[in-house]
């Protein structure tokens, strides 16, 4: 006798993948509909962690509301505030000195470095690597230590003003960021020889959650997502802004467009982030570290928008503008909103294990998605 | 295209957009029944082909409520600005675009969700953000919550 | 011949001396309390920016796990304690209850940052925030700090060691009722 295939019947059925969950990186809930162990629908549910920035804009001060941009994508806080700062300034039309440019060009590649390294760490965890996640917060550790040092804080920096920055540099900077260089240039290679030449790992990422270039493009999944994919959206190359046009460094684009090209994406992110820094970080020029303001800003009636590039993706900054000194309207373009739309399409037909394989390198941080 | 003949075949499309220039880009503003259309034609023509949309956002300006989409074009490397007006602030409604740009599935659920705009043939408009059984819109202006937000005179 | 008996410094008994060999006296509720507070596991349970500092107690540097903390549990089940690191936000705040009503007693509860204390910088003006998470669950150490660095963090959980190990509670647990939740 004989039991053939036909003879079992199988149903969808539903899983929660809850709000508190050790993979999700944040208070993100997903209903998967499977059949058996794969992945027919992935359904975001966000919003658990909604504290209505936007709203709470429209009742503060322009040199309040940097404050808040530090909350939402908290790793890449810098950029955050770099962003509202920008957008302010561009509005009032003050141009602020070289060394403010500098030295934010600068401190957002060592925030780009610490993020990286930080998801680095985290995606070696989610595939089970627990060593990944000792030695990533190792060095993000000692870039942590030089943020202290001259910014104040550890992680919610808020160093950047409208018109500025909020004190001097501090005399150890140039020489802690030049140490930290030239260590972790020789620590890079180790790191990724341990989960690339790992075969467990590359059999877990190669060809799992493939990207096209049109969906990229359709979807508005930028940074590094984005650019393994083919699509090339880095706002450093095309909308330069800070000291970002007079350094050399190569947009990092890859075609394969899957789990592995998205993780490489940011392997080799980091090493140009490092050779930015190397340009920057001895040509540092004199000047006053800020431009003065009122100390009540108003802008002018208008809108204002303004792009910049944060170890997620693009973020943008949309201020709509009545010439009061609060403003009318902020909108932030998150980059994990947009990728995290494409999240159900490209899961289709994996294993649930495959899903945390693609949640890692899309790298999402949930407060940026729900603000 | 400059500027000056994206004004040209915008007009061509809608006769009464109504244009402005800010330092950054070229923003038109045109009624909401016109937008589908309009941005189907940006979209899809090879000369303008503004495949990218970059940002959503809806702003609630008292009178009216506006739709805003800020457009850009890989391949030409121009961009634009687009603002549907819907004069109708009880029961607001507005074409979608997902069918244009797939990235419009999220951010309209989030206008939906927090102003109130609804979105004629979105695959799945509901609320994102907040409860399902939320009442308001809360980035509206006239939203009221005593309790938590504190009125500036 | 009598066998030295080493005792650590801060456990609750004394070792009386008897001809034939030694046997300790303390006091039962002592020595579970000692147990308890060198073993408590955390669940991983972050919110928002804290759960990154609190990452870093957990990691390289600042390591927790000299501290007993040693395994962070990811369900409730086999946790001892929750670390409410982040904002609590209306639609968290049932996920909160509930993910609390699971863990097996005795079971303790630590606010740590500014928005986990009393909603911190979106006090005000924010239409979804809660204010505090003690109008959920009954906390028993509150960490100031936005976010508190990995060291506080670590300072406040050895003073949840000590409130242990001195018989000391949060509000009694059974007649709590959360001032928000109407969940069933």
């Amino acid at each position: 006798m004989e039991e053939t295939a036909t003879s079992i019947e199988s149903k969808e059925y539903f899983v929660n993948m809850g709000p508190q969950h050790p993979s999700t990186h944040g208070v993100l809930r997903l209903m998967l509909t499977l059949d058996g162990e794969i992945i027919k629908k992935v359904e975001p549910h966000i919003g658990y962690i909604h504290r209505s920035i936007e709203k709470m804009c429209e009742k503060d001060s322009y040199q309040q509301i940097v404050h808040l941009t530090d909350r939402m994508d908290y790793l890449s806080c810098h950029m955050n505030n770099e962003a509202v700062c920008l957008t302010v300034e561009d509005a009032l039309g003050l141009e602020v000195p070289e060394i403010v440019k500098v030295i934010r060009t600068i401190i957002s590649e060592l925030t780009r470095l610490s993020s990286h390294q930080l998801w680095w760490g985290v995606m070696g965890m989610d595939l089970g690597a627990i060593t990944t996640f000792l030695y990533g917060f190792r060095d993000r550790e000692m870039i942590i230590d030089i943020f202290e040092e001259t910014c104040g804080a550890r992680l919610t920096m808020n160093y950047n003003v409208p018109g500025g920055l909020m004190f001097d540099i501090h005399p150890n900077f140039q020489k802690r960021t030049k140490d930290f260089i030239t260590h972790f240039k020789k620590k890079l290679p180790e790191y990724d020889e341990l989960l690339t030449g790992n075969v467990i790992f590359v059999e877990r990422t190669k060809g799992i959650g493939y990207l096209s270039k049109e969906d990229a493009i359709s979807f508005g999944v930028t940074g590094p997502s984005g650019r393994a994919s083919g699509f090339s959206c880095d706002v450093r190359k095309h909308n330069p802004y800070s000291a970002y046009a007079k350094v050399d460094f190569k947009e990092i684009l890859l075609t394969e467009g899957d789990t592995f090209a998205r993780y490489k994406a940011r392997i080799l992110e980091m090493w140009e982030s490092m050779h930015i820094i190397e340009q920057l970080i001895d040509n540092i020029p004199e000047g006053e570290y800020f431009t003065k303001t009122k100390a009540v800003i108003k802008l002018p009636v208008g809108e204002f928008y303004q792009k910049v590039e944060t170890a997620r993706g693009e973020l943008g900054v949309y201020i709509v503008s009545d010439g009061k000194k609060n403003p009318y309207r902020v909108k932030f373009r998150s980059p994990g909103f947009s990728n995290l739309s494409v999240l159900d399409h490209i899961s289709r037909g994996c294993k649930i294990a495959d899903l945390v394989a693609i949640m890692s390198t899309l790298d999402l941080v949930i407060p940026d998605i729900d603000r | 295209m400059s500027n000056e003949e994206l004004k040209i075949f915008i007009t061509e499309i809608v006769p009464d957009a109504v244009f402005e220039e800010n330092k950054q880009f070229l923003l038109v503003t045109v009624n909401a029944e016109h937008i589908l259309d309009l941005a189907g034609k940006l979209k899809n023509n090879a000369q303008t082909n503004f495949d990218y949309l970059f940002c959503l956002t809806g702003v609630d300006w008292l009178t009216y409520l506006s739709v805003v989409y800020h457009l850009k074009s890989i391949t030409h490397n121009h961009s634009i600005v687009l603002k549907a007006k819907i004069s109708d602030r009880v029961n607001p409604e507005i074409e979608s675009v997902c069918s244009i740009w797939r990235t419009a599935e999220f951010h309209e659920r989030e206008i939906y969700d927090l102003l109130g705009i609804r979105f004629n043939h979105h695959p799945d408009l509901r609320r994102l953000l907040l409860d399902d059984d939320w009442k308001g819109y809360p980035l509206r202006k006239d939203y009221a919550d005593e309790a938590n937000i504190v009125e500036l005179e | 011949m009598t066998k030295e008996i080493h005792l650590p410094p801060d456990f609750p008994g004394t070792v009386e001396r008897s001809p034939d060999g030694n046997f300790i006296v303390t006091s039962l509720d002592g020595v579970l309390n000692w147990a308890r507070s060198n073993s408590l596991w955390p669940l991983t349970f972050g919110t928002s920016c804290c759960a990154i500092e609190m990452m870093a107690a957990g990691a390289s540097r600042h390591d927790w796990s000299r501290f007993g903390f040693e395994v962070a549990r990811a369900t409730p089940r086999q946790a001892d304690l929750i670390v409410i690191a982040g904002t609590i936000v209306n639609k968290m705040a049932p996920v909160l209850k509930r993910l609390y009503d699971q863990l097996g007693d005795p079971k303790y509860v630590v606010a740590m940052g500014a928005c986990a204390i009393s909603g911190g910088p979106f006090f005000y003006n924010s239409y979804s925030v809660v204010k505090g998470a003690d109008h959920i669950i009954p906390v028993d150490i509150y960490i100031p700090g936005c976010p508190p660095r990995p060291e506080a963090l670590l300072y406040g959980l050895m003073q949840l060691q000590q409130n242990i190990k001195d018989g000391k509670r949060a509000t009694d647990r059974t007649q709590h009722t959360p001032d928000i939740i109407n969940y069933h």
